[in-house]
């Protein structure tokens, strides 16, 4: 077995650390405001996944999920992002707009 | 057309629509009896010396102040016109009401930079809010500066001239998948305001959202709205003024007159028109004659209601 010396011990560990990181943001996805409207409607993921939505619209929009999560006002190309860490069902909506309603399906 | 007169056989909703498409240069409106009559096209100096004599009050709308897309990049200029055309009319109305969205992003700078155009007016502002005005953090803001004396969100009555005025607050709480609402504790208050009340008093309703249905796939109605005009069913002249839509939309219902005012920063589409209801965005020539304010006047002996739309330009 070879002995790391110090200088490719930090790089193993720095690797070690990055890794799990790069592939977990692989899997995140995003979530477009449109028109008034959520682009997908319906998004599956896998648990731990974390979900970004921008505001495309002139207009700002909310993300609300009762009782599980709440942006602040997205103007303009502001962003809100959310790390689903439970499995379920969640519905979501634009409290300004509640026309505006989209699913989150984490498994 | 001038002379378009629709005659004492009611209107249609054909003709109030086809009134509709010319109320972009001002239309005069008067209802007698609940049956409401165009008095055909008129232009705003007419308007001015017909509004003479009885109560004039003015609707002004959907200010935006801070909203500068490519819709408007100076929300809060068009404002201004609209101020100085408001100074300009020969007869000084009595009050105004604002049918909310003040501001765009309920910032403070929005809120005083409203204000600071606004109360050049000098006349007296009766507000209800719109969805823009409750965005900040704390929801303090509009509390703060219009707040006081009202009741829940925002919600008060106030006579004038012998009529009386209800301003109501349809823009929170909203449910997903629903319109505007009004809620339960508020519909109570409305009850309890209007108990005791002559039948023959004259009413307004204001609110920001309109109360009746305009197009619920942009989410343009109160789902509850209905309950709050059942509780006005026996008046004799009920007018309900409303905003949100950016856009002139007139309806009559027995005894009710729906009406909603054009904003002052941005136009909006008509229902279905577009992919969206958000900001639509015209020709420079052609923005001022989408924006704008409405004037209407009460002759209080004939129960007489005129409602005229300005634009800022045309």
């Amino acid at each position: 077995m070879k002995t790391l010396n110090r200088r490719d011990f930090g790089v193993a560990v720095a690797a070690a650390i990055l890794l799990p990181a790069t592939t977990a943001r692989a899997d995140d996805m995003e979530v477009h405001i449109d028109n008034f409207v959520f682009q997908p409607a319906e998004l599956k993921i896998k648990l731990g996944t974390t979900v970004t939505w921008t505001n495309r619209d002139d207009i700002p929009h909310t993300i609300v999920s009762a009782g599980k999560f709440r942006s602040k006002t997205l103007d303009t190309d502001d962003k809100f992002s959310f790390t689903f860490t439970n499995a379920g069902d969640y519905k979501y909506f634009c409290s300004l707009h509640p026309h505006m309603t989209g699913m989150i399906k984490v498994e | 057309m001038s002379g378009h007169d629709h005659g004492d056989d009611g209107v249609s909703r054909r003709k109030v629509l086809e009134c509709m498409t010319w109320a972009g240069t001002g239309v005069l409106w008067t209802i007698t009896g609940g049956v409401p009559r165009s008095l055909g096209i008129i232009d705003s100096a007419q308007a001015a010396t017909a509004t003479a004599p009885g109560m004039t009050f003015l609707q002004i709308s959907d200010s935006h102040v801070g909203f500068d897309k490519p819709a408007n990049p100076n929300a809060l200029g068009t404002l201004e016109e609209a101020v100085n055309k408001i100074n300009a009319m020969p007869a000084k109305p009595s009050f105004m009401i604002h049918t909310g969205d003040i501001t765009h992003l309920s910032k403070a700078a929005e809120f005083d930079n409203a204000d600071r155009i606004i109360s050049q007016t000098k006349l007296d502002v009766h507000y209800v809010p719109g969805e823009h005005d409750f965005l900040d953090e704390e929801v303090k803001f509009y509390r703060e500066r219009y707040g006081r004396g009202t009741k829940g969100a925002g919600w008060y009555s106030f006579d004038a001239g012998g009529v009386h005025f209800i301003g109501l607050v349809n823009v929170v709480d909203l449910k997903a998948g629903g319109l505007g609402n009004l809620g339960a504790e508020q519909l109570a208050w409305l009850e309890d305001d209007l108990r005791g009340k002559s039948k023959s008093t004259p009413i307004v309703l204001f609110a920001h959202i309109p109360l009746w249905t305009v197009y619920p796939e942009w989410g343009w109605g109160t789902e509850d709205g209905g309950r709050a005009l059942e509780r006005v069913k026996g008046f004799g002249s009920v007018t309900v003024l409303n905003g949100h839509i950016h856009q002139v939309m007139q309806k009559v219902e027995g005894n009710v007159t729906f009406h909603t005012a054009r904003s002052t920063a941005f136009p909006q589409p008509a229902p279905g028109a577009a992919p969206s209801p958000g900001p639509m965005k015209v020709e420079d020539a052609r923005l001022r004659g989408m924006l704008g304010v409405a004037s209407i006047n009460f002759k209080q002996n004939e129960q007489r209601l005129a409602i005229i739309d300005t634009p800022l330009q045309g």
